[in-house]
């Protein structure tokens, strides 16, 4: 399952205006597997629509290469590349569905394209109507389904054409918390169900550790850091990840000066409540300072920090108890994120 | 006054009127339709970007929509009877009001498919849509409901026109308009004319609307 599908070399865009150049990507390198759910995450402004868009060439890339499957995008006539941008589906923030078209016409709109046969296409979006749960709107045009219902209907837009990958532009970002973990819900059932690659651009945190499995965090027009999202999420590297990882302003200069311990989860221990057994065998409280931990595949990963009693024996002793359950802890005195 | 012969002229003024109007916003179309849509595409943030073009017709648009009715009326003259061998009556009305419209109808193109939401447009595009089938599988069929609204506003711009063109014979309501109340001072048939024109009118827009009402799946 380590194939690679999508390849880019030393990419670059710069958007020359008036008087200035913008450099929106620097040097970008990333290798995308097939069957990966691979999240691209930044703060906006950081270049991350850019960098989608230059996946499947609705923006030109100034430098560097994009490989999809063997072919060099960079290097096909206008042609070339519609065909295969049918193989390499894509969904927006705005949904973008015509709105003077029923769900069912939308979805047929890309197989209309490729010349599909009408009676074939209507069967083939009633299908897909199905698998994304609206088969009872049909006939609904836009502007009567709510946001997620619309998303729904252009994920089943995008999936007409059979693609090999899915490109995800904030696809969740107009979307109110629960409608967004169904999508994502959704999502996943397709990356899974259909084997479909899936590349999701979001400048969310809780999306990225809902469904990717690998990350690239980009930053300053560059990617900062790339890998697995147990890694990056367990030990973010650099001062962009770390500022997506812990949000900012929650470590305190509260903490300063003061005896504590930092926990960190990396998924091993995720059933057993550690603090509590912590607190029970060593008959003394501790005071949670900052806990962000989540629970991802059913493993425990974040970080914790407690101040810890002032009798140094008690503190010893609780560092060799949270150690002994395999987890990493360090002191923290003055520690600052 | 109103006997047989009046009553006549009269329907005859009114068929006319409608034969001109129809025909110019017909012609009007064929010519501007095309242009306005170059307009779109053609423009900086169009599907194909294309300076010249863009510049070329943008300044033509200008120039024919800034000429005066009246003077081009008279100005194409020679042109008409080059193409319908008189240059007086109906027909040859046609050939000055589709030229004074099909700029306008550029313009009322252009405007009704910049409304088209470009997220549609990407959309397409990223779907493998050619460009045609991008003008006429989307931007086409997402700018309806407003080219239908330009459509009314551009049949009753060219009715008014070519009420004008009454004052060079041209035929329909506006030639007994001018002939009968304005060198024969008989100002209730003037009267009549104005209010026949005024009822076409309020029915064309009538119309216009509720059809663009009925194709608008946007509400």
């Amino acid at each position: 399952m380590s194939e690679a599908i999508i390849e880019i070399n030393s990419l670059c865009k710069t958007f020359v205006t008036k008087d200035r150049q913008v450099n929106a990507l620097n040097n970008i390198n990333l290798t995308i597997n097939k069957g990966d759910i691979f999240g691209i995450i930044g703060m906006s402004g950081a270049g991350k629509s850019t960098l989608v868009r230059c996946i499947n060439m609705l923006e030109k890339p100034t430098d560097g290469t994009v490989f999809f499957d063997g072919t060099d995008l960079t290097k096909l006539s206008a042609k070339k590349l519609r065909e295969v941008r049918r193989s390499m589906s894509m969904i927006f923030q705005q949904f973008n569905l015509m709105m003077q078209r029923t769900a069912e016409q939308n979805i047929c709109f890309p197989m209309e394209l490729e010349g599909v046969d009408k009676k074939a296409a209507k069967e083939k979006a009633k299908e897909l109507l199905k698998m994304v749960g609206l088969e009872d709107r049909a006939k609904a045009y836009p502007s009567q389904l709510s946001g997620g219902q619309k998303q729904r209907v252009a994920i089943a837009r995008a999936l007409a054409t059979n693609p090999k990958v899915l490109l995800c532009d904030e696809a969740t970002s107009a979307l109110d918390p629960k409608t967004t973990t169904s999508i994502l819900k959704l999502l996943k059932d397709i990356n899974k169900r259909l084997g479909i690659t899936i590349i999701i651009i979001t400048h969310q945190m809780s999306v990225i550790e809902e469904i990717c499995n690998r990350v690239a965090i980009i930053a300053d027009s560059q990617i900062a850091e790339c890998g697995r999202v147990e890694d990056i999420f367990y030990k973010p590297q650099t001062a962009a990840a770390q500022k997506l990882v812990y949000p900012e302003g929650k470590l305190t200069d509260k903490l300063i000066g003061k005896r504590c311990m930092r926990i960190v989860f990396d998924g091993n221990s995720s059933f057993e409540p550690v603090i509590a057994n912590m607190v029970l065998e060593c008959k003394a409280p501790v005071n949670i300072m900052y806990a962000d931990t989540k629970n991802i595949d059913g493993k425990a990963f974040g970080q914790m920090v407690v101040q810890l009693p002032q009798d140094e024996n008690l503190a010893k002793k609780m560092f060799s108890y949270v150690k002994a359950k395999g987890l990493s802890v360090e002191e923290v005195t003055g520690y600052v994120g | 006054m109103w006997d047989e012969a009046t009553l006549n002229m009269l329907v005859q003024g009114v068929v006319e009127t409608l034969y001109m109007t129809i025909a110019s916003t017909a012609f009007g179309y064929i010519i501007g339709m095309p242009i306005g849509i170059l307009l779109v595409t053609s423009a900086k943030d169009g599907i194909r970007p294309c300076a010249w073009l863009f510049k070329t017709l943008d300044v033509i648009v200008n120039i024919t929509r800034s000429i005066p009715f009246l003077i081009l009326l008279v100005a194409v003259m020679p042109f008409t009877k080059t193409i319908v061998g008189t240059s007086i009556g109906s027909t040859a009305t046609i050939v000055p009001l589709t030229l004074s419209a099909a700029p306008f109808i550029a313009r009322l193109v252009e405007s009704s498919i910049k409304e088209v939401d470009k997220g549609i447009i990407e959309a397409a595009q990223s779907m493998g849509a050619s460009n045609f089938k991008i003008i006429y599988k989307v931007m086409l069929p997402e700018a309806k409901p407003s080219l239908i609204v330009g459509s009314a506003i551009a049949s009753t711009t060219i009715l008014g026109y070519s009420a004008m063109a009454g004052f060079v014979a041209g035929g329909g309501l506006g030639t007994i308009a001018i002939n009968y109340g304005f060198y024969r001072y008989e100002k209730e048939l003037m009267f009549v004319t104005v209010a026949l024109l005024v009822i076409i009118v309020q029915v064309m827009q009538a119309i216009g609307m509720k059809a663009a009402g009925i194709s608008d799946k946007r509400k």
